[in-house]
Formats: C-alpha cells, sequence, structure tokens
C-alpha cells in the first residue's frame, strides 16, 4: 500500500462522484444513441430493455449526464481556464505524442488539451440538451415546427459522434498515462507522477497546503 | 399493420441485410382524387375511422369546416377546405388530406427502426406500430407533415391505404364509400389514364391549368390528385408545389452514417497503433529516478 505521504489528492470526493454520475449517464446514452443512429446497430436498444423502453430511457440518461457535468462546471471551471503559454503546449504535440511532455513543458493542474475537451464536453453538452429537449417525444417535439425538428436531429447526432470521438481519446488518455486512473476512483495520485505529469500543480499544492478530502 | 411477407422494401436496411423479397412482381397501385368533384361530404371520413377501427376525441369548433382541424393519430384522413376567390368568382377547393405513400418515402428513409416501416411491391408505404419505438423520425422526415403520434402507446400511424383490404381484393374504403366516386382506386397506371381523361375534359371547360398531382421530388405518389389549378397546389390547403425529402433529413441518413463509422474506425485504429508504437508513459521519471 502507498504511503499517505506518497499521495496527493487530485479529484476530492463530490468530483469524482460528479464524474461516475455523469459516466453512467454517457454509457447508456450512447449504447442507445448508437442503436438509433446506426439501424445495424439496432440490437445495441436491446441493452436498455426493449427499444421501446430504450426509447424513453434515452432521453432520461441524458439528464443525468447533464446533472454530473453541471457539477463539474462549476467545481472544475476555474482549473480549465486559459493561461500564457497553453499555446507553448500546443506547439509541442508531437513530441508530447511520442510520450516526452514532461520535457518540453510543465503543466499545471490540467494540460491544455484537458482544458479544451472540458469545454468542448461542456458546448456539446449544452447544445445536445437544447436539440435533445426540442426532439424529445412524445412530451415537446410537438410543440415545435418540422423544420426545426429536422435541425435539432440533425445537430444532436452529429453532437453526439462528436462527443464519442472525445470521450474516447479522453479515455485512452487516461490509459495512456499510468497512474492517472486512481485520481478518479480513490481520488489520489502518486506524489511522482504529480512531479512527473503536472509540476506547477504540485508546486502550487506545496505553498497552499494539500489538504487530503 | 403487418401483412406478413408481402413487404420488399423496409425500413432501417441496406443491400448487405435486405428486406424479404417476396410478392415483388405486384402491380403497383394508386388512389386517384379528383378534387374536381369531390362535393366535402366527408364519407371517407367515417368510412375510414369504421375501417381502422380509430374514433378520434369530440374536438372544438376552430371557425371553419376541417374537422377533426388536423391529421392526427386518430384522423388518417381529413378533408381540407379552402376559399379562393378570383376574378370576382368564388371556388371552393376541397382536398382529401392523408398519406401520399410516396414512391421514395420520407418517413421509412428516416426511420431507424428494421421492418418498422415497409413499402410493399405495390407501393402502400406502411408503419407496423408493434416495432415503432415513438422516436418520431419519421415525423421529421415526411415532406407531407403525415405521421402523427399517439401520446398514450407512442407509437405513430397515418393511412395505410387499407393495406388488408387490397391484398384481399378489395378497394380502400374511402374509395368504397365515396358518393360521387371522387376517390378511384387501381394499378398506377389505369389511374393515370383516368386522370387524363378527366384532365383534357377539365381543359376543354376552361380550366386550362388542370393538371395531376404526382409530383417528381419524392419518386411519384401511390395517391394522386386531378386539380384544377395543378400550376398552384397551395391552393388546396398547402399542397406542397415540389416536395422533396429535405437535405438535412438526406444527409442525416445518408453520407453522414458511413463518415461517423469511418469515423470510429480511424480513431480506434489510430489508438491502437499509437499504443503498440510508443508504449505506455510510465508514473514515475525514470531518469530523475537514477540521478537521485
Amino acid at each position: 500500500m502507498t504511503n499517505q505521504k506518497d499521495v496527493v489528492v487530485r479529484h476530492p470526493y463530490p468530483v469524482r462522484v460528479a464524474h461516475w454520475v455523469t459516466v453512467l449517464g454517457f454509457f447508456f446514452v450512447t449504447v442507445s444513441g448508437l442503436g438509433f443512429f446506426f439501424p445495424s446497430l439496432h440490437g445495441l436498444l436491446g441493452f436498455l430493455g426493449t427499444p421501446q423502453l430504450a426509447q424513453f430511457l434515452h432521453p432520461v440518461f441524458g439528464l443525468v449526464m447533464v446533472a454530473g457535468l453541471i457539477v463539474l462546471l462549476f467545481r472544475n471551471a476555474p482549473h480549465c481556464l486559459p493561461e500564457k503559454d497553453d499555446s507553448k503546449w500546443f506547439k509541442h504535440i508531437p513530441d508530447i505524442l511520442k510520450g516526452n511532455e514532461h520535457h518540453v513543458v510543465e503543466v499545471g493542474h490540467y494540460n491544455p488539451g484537458q482544458k479544451m475537451l472540458f469545454w468542448k464536453i461542456m458546448g456539446l453538452t449544452a447544445i445536445m440538451l437544447v436539440s435533445g429537449l426540442i426532439a424529445w417525444r412524445p412530451y415537446f417535439a410537438h410543440l415545435f415546427p418540422v423544420p426545426l425538428l429536422r435541425l435539432a436531429l440533425l445537430v444532436h447526432s452529429m453532437c453526439g459522434i462528436l462527443m464519442m470521438f472525445m470521450i474516447f481519446v479522453h479515455i485512452y488518455m487516461g490509459f495512456w498515462y499510468k497512474g492517472t486512473l486512481r485520481g478518479m476512483t480513490q481520488g489520489t495520485v502518486s506524489r511522482s507522477w504529480a512531479k512527473k505529469h503536472h509540476p506547477r500543480w504540485l508546486r502550487a499544492l506545496a505553498t497552499k497546503g494539500n489538504k487530503n478530502t | 399493420m403487418q401483412v406478413d411477407k408481402h413487404h420488399y422494401v423496409s425500413s432501417a436496411t441496406n443491400a448487405l441485410t435486405p428486406a424479404p423479397q417476396k410478392y415483388v412482381y405486384q402491380q403497383e397501385v394508386a388512389k386517384l382524387i379528383d378534387t374536381t368533384i369531390c362535393i366535402g361530404c366527408k364519407a371517407c371520413q367515417v368510412a375510414c375511422s369504421e375501417w381502422n377501427d380509430y374514433r378520434p376525441d369530440v374536438g372544438h369548433n376552430v371557425g371553419v369546416y376541417d374537422n377533426p382541424a388536423d391529421l392526427g393519430p386518430n384522423a388518417w384522413t381529413v378533408m381540407r377546405y379552402n376559399e379562393v376567390e378570383e376574378n370576382g368568382k368564388l371556388q371552393w377547393l376541397i382536398r382529401k388530406d392523408g398519406c401520399m405513400h410516396c414512391e421514395k418515402p420520407g418517413c421509412q428513409i428516416a426511420c431507424p427502426v428494421p421492418g418498422a416501416i415497409v413499402q410493399h411491391a405495390n407501393g402502400i408505404v406502411d408503419i407496423v406500430q408493434d416495432l415503432c419505438t415513438g422516436c418520431g423520425y419519421c415525423i421529421a422526415g415526411c415532406p407531407f407533415d403525415v405521421p402523427k403520434q399517439n401520446p398514450i402507446d407512442k407509437r405513430v400511424y397515418k393511412c395505410n391505404l387499407c393495406v388488408d383490404r387490397v391484398f384481399a381484393g378489395q378497394a380502400p374504403s374511402c374509395a368504397k364509400t365515396c358518393p360521387t366516386s371522387a376517390i378511384m382506386f387501381g394499378s398506377k397506371a389505369d389511374m393515370i389514364t383516368r386522370a387524363e381523361k378527366r384532365i383534357a375534359e377539365l381543359k376543354s371547360r376552361g380550366f386550362a391549368n388542370a393538371g395531376l398531382y404526382d409530383p417528381e421530388g419524392v419518386g411519384g405518389t401511390h395517391v394522386m390528385y386531378v386539380l384544377h389549378h395543378a400550376d398552384r397546389p397551395e391552393l388546396y390547403s398547402d399542397l406542397p408545389k415540389n416536395p422533396t425529402i429535405s437535405p438535412m433529413v438526406r444527409f442525416w441518413k445518408g453520407a453522414f452514417k458511413p463518415l461517423a463509422a469511418v469515423g470510429f474506425i480511424a480513431m480506434f485504429a489510430a489508438a491502437a497503433l499509437h499504443y503498440i508504437g510508443v508504449g505506455p508513459v510510465a508514473e514515475d521519471d525514470e531518469e530523475e529516478k537514477k540521478h537521485d
């Protein structure tokens, strides 16, 4: 077992809960969404019971995801604001993809790629929330004109596919950077992980003092 | 309404997984509605509700003859009345509205459920409510705003051209009932011949723009109208002049699907190639450890 002294808190308990609530919503909404988007994957709708039940549950899980993301928006937005030397990180993307991020840039709480992902997910979710409410049957869709409905359905599917691509990148990064995942499961990461990948964050913690919550 | 094994085009299927190909050699049928001899009696509405066994709730008078005011899950056909005053003459243009049974049905193109919207070899387009999930994509796909969702069972309903009667060699109940024979039913070729005869007669009587409504944009329809003013179909309570399937629906259900699939495959491949090429990023800085 890792010594308490060798770890630092990466994500406090409320953030972890909000993240996994978002994951739960995202998982079911994606499985059923793919079933609606690709007719050949119609069988995926059976994952939520019957296709009719999937039709009912898809927007419900969408709202579960939105609920989780609202908490994450308020908790993590301060960590995801753009900074001066973010452009340096983007210039080094080829090195970063070779696994040399720690040699070329000093990252803070989150790296600029993570920050951008955060805002893209928030933006796409907002669009999907609005378009999803417009297309929600039988409750709201009949209140809107058919041309708007067509636009909403197209935009909803496009944003959904984009979101899946982004979440896939997010999952892959967590898998590629070893020692990252525990920051979202147990909430703590090793001090050496933080020193290597987020050195400016670790230094800021040292000056503020890290509270184990 | 499901008529087993008669369909040959089905929603949400593709060339790799086609629908059953039985009864492919049926003759194309059509319903011909002659608006010039329709008297607006609504017998067709009554016949439709009786044969198909639905009863709409008693509605409200909205100040015109249209009753109910719109198509609904329990109103598959509705008479629409429009008064047009031109050159000091009043014309009462009455149109029996309902599913047009398009050759290229927007509802079917939009439907995500395999087999939930079928098109029979004779041209009839039908929703199979047992399979319908109530997503309403067909409502967005239809260029005529015909399919309507029942809020209770959430399934979508529309005219099925009395598919059960047609497969038993009978005419649709509306055609059977019409007291002036303004609704005719038969093979599409026969109906076009009949329409041409009637149009020639109308032209000889001064309706220079009389013509047949069988719009090209949806590949033609299996419900056609004879109109006195075929140049201005919008006079008939907003019958669209050039109905087509919306480009948004065509992209969503067409090119976007393979594009998205290729995107997924490319992304999975990129991730796998990256990981087996570059390897994991270690938790600790190995070089720094050596120096310690």
